[in-house]
């Protein structure tokens, strides 16, 4: 038998996928492929800019770092996490695609995912479409003497914001309160039938979180942590995510 | 804690707490497929919440109108709605990412698909439009309230034509 042993290049550089792996809890299993392709198969992006998910993490292994991190393949992937669900190693593209978002630059990152989540930064609503705890209190408040008006039988209805001691504390997504408001009312007329003791918060109520979408760890953060504060400030026990 | 609302609305209405009743569609026998969200479903709270969800729908629309689609629940695709997929400005490679949902919806032969969430609502009523399915895309608080008897006529903004006049609370009440 030939002893001699083969050598592959030099040093193994480090690539994006061994930067990712040691962000990930027990490695995000990133290099258990087995190339099986159940990720690929059932999954609605592949085929979109030539590439799919086990493509993609081939090339993360080959090392073909730049081919990855420029493809715009990264916000077509939803991080919907089928892959995962289906693959017999639990191996997490997710959260690779995620990282290679993040590892563009801010300013180049697709300007409608930017611009949402530079407008929920703008105020203590964390809404996308940038209305203030202002504009949404006088909106509910607004909307609620409307149909306590118009509707008898729910002239008892509530919709608080910032009730001290409620039991839930609701987030709702910015396309009500900004653009149809009367798609709220559904919503609190069941909560006053089904006697559920609820309020939103003045701060943190947007329901959505472009932050997460554009890869940006921080602001992501610090919405989610708006809204966690102000459930805590309220003392509400459940944090109730409308949708 | 974190809870998400369609485990509660399954509670309310196990507890009699909310008295849906599905007889406006007895006769009309209109049928409805649900969307799982990835994020509610398979990235949250899984199956468990999935037959929640169900529990409700079937509750409000008669379990006979009520139409999987294949496949569901925790192994169901994603509608091309999330992921800020909507905001990316890949319009062409959104409405191809969900094609495979319109087919899905398609396959079940309902007339409505029910969105709870709301990337899924934009997504998938955009689906219908540009696909051509011509189904409407609704939230669960509609068919709630409908089936409660107390959705008015100026909260049915994604209801069909077949259902803007039914079972309509204040009539009197609309714009």
């Amino acid at each position: 038998m030939d002893e001699t042993v083969i050598r592959l290049g030099g040093k193994k550089r480090s690539t994006f996928m061994d930067q990712v792996r040691q962000l990930l809890p027990d490695g995000g299993n990133l290099n258990l492929c087995l190339t099986c392709g159940a990720c690929s198969s059932g999954c609605p992006a592949t085929g979109l800019e030539g590439m799919d998910p086990r493509k993609f993490l081939r090339m993360a292994a080959l090392g073909m770092d730049e081919e990855i991190l420029s493809s715009n393949w990264v916000w077509m992937c939803t991080q919907c996490q089928r892959c995962i669900y289906v693959c017999p190693m639990k191996i997490d593209i997710p959260r690779l695609v995620y990282n290679a978002r993040a590892s563009w630059p801010r300013e180049k990152r697709p300007k409608g995912i930017l611009g949402s989540c530079d407008m929920a930064l703008r105020n203590a609503s964390c809404s996308a479409m940038g209305a203030s705890p202002e504009d949404f209190e006088f909106v509910v408040g607004d909307v609620l003497e409307e149909y306590r008006e118009a509707q008898p039988e729910f002239a008892e209805m509530q919709a608080p914001v910032d009730k001290v001691g409620a039991e839930f504390i609701l987030n709702q997504n910015s396309r009500e309160p900004v653009t149809e408001p009367d798609e709220m009312v559904p919503l609190w007329k069941i909560l006053h039938l089904a006697g559920v003791d609820w309020t939103y918060g003045s701060k943190g109520w947007g329901g959505e979180n472009y932050c997460m979408f554009l890869g940006d760890s921080e602001a992501w953060k610090h919405i989610t942590s708006t809204a966690a504060q102000q459930a805590d400030e309220l003392g509400c026990k459940v944090f109730l995510n409308t949708e | 804690m974190v809870k998400n609302i369609y485990e509660y609305y399954a509670k309310w209405i196990r507890e009699g707490r909310l008295k849906v009743n599905s007889d406006w569609n007895r006769d009309l026998k209109i049928k409805f497929t649900v969307q799982d969200p990835c994020q509610i479903v398979r990235k949250a709270y899984g199956d468990p919440i999935a037959e929640d969800l169900r529990y409700v729908v079937k509750a409000v629309v008669g379990e006979e109108n009520f139409i999987d689609m294949q496949p569901n629940r925790s192994n169901n695709y994603c509608c091309g709605g999330g992921g800020g997929f909507l905001q990316s400005g890949f319009k062409e490679q959104r409405l191809a990412f969900g094609k495979l949902k319109d087919e899905q919806i398609k396959a079940t032969g309902a007339g409505y698909c029910i969105a709870g969430c709301h990337n899924c609502h934009a997504q998938i009523h955009e689906l219908s439009e540009h696909f051509g399915g011509g189904y409407p895309v609704v939230h669960l608080w509609t068919l709630i309230c409908l089936a409660l008897g107390v959705l008015g006529p100026n909260e049915r903004t994604y209801l069909g034509e077949d259902l803007r006049e039914i079972n309509v609370f204040h009539p009197e009440s609309g714009k």
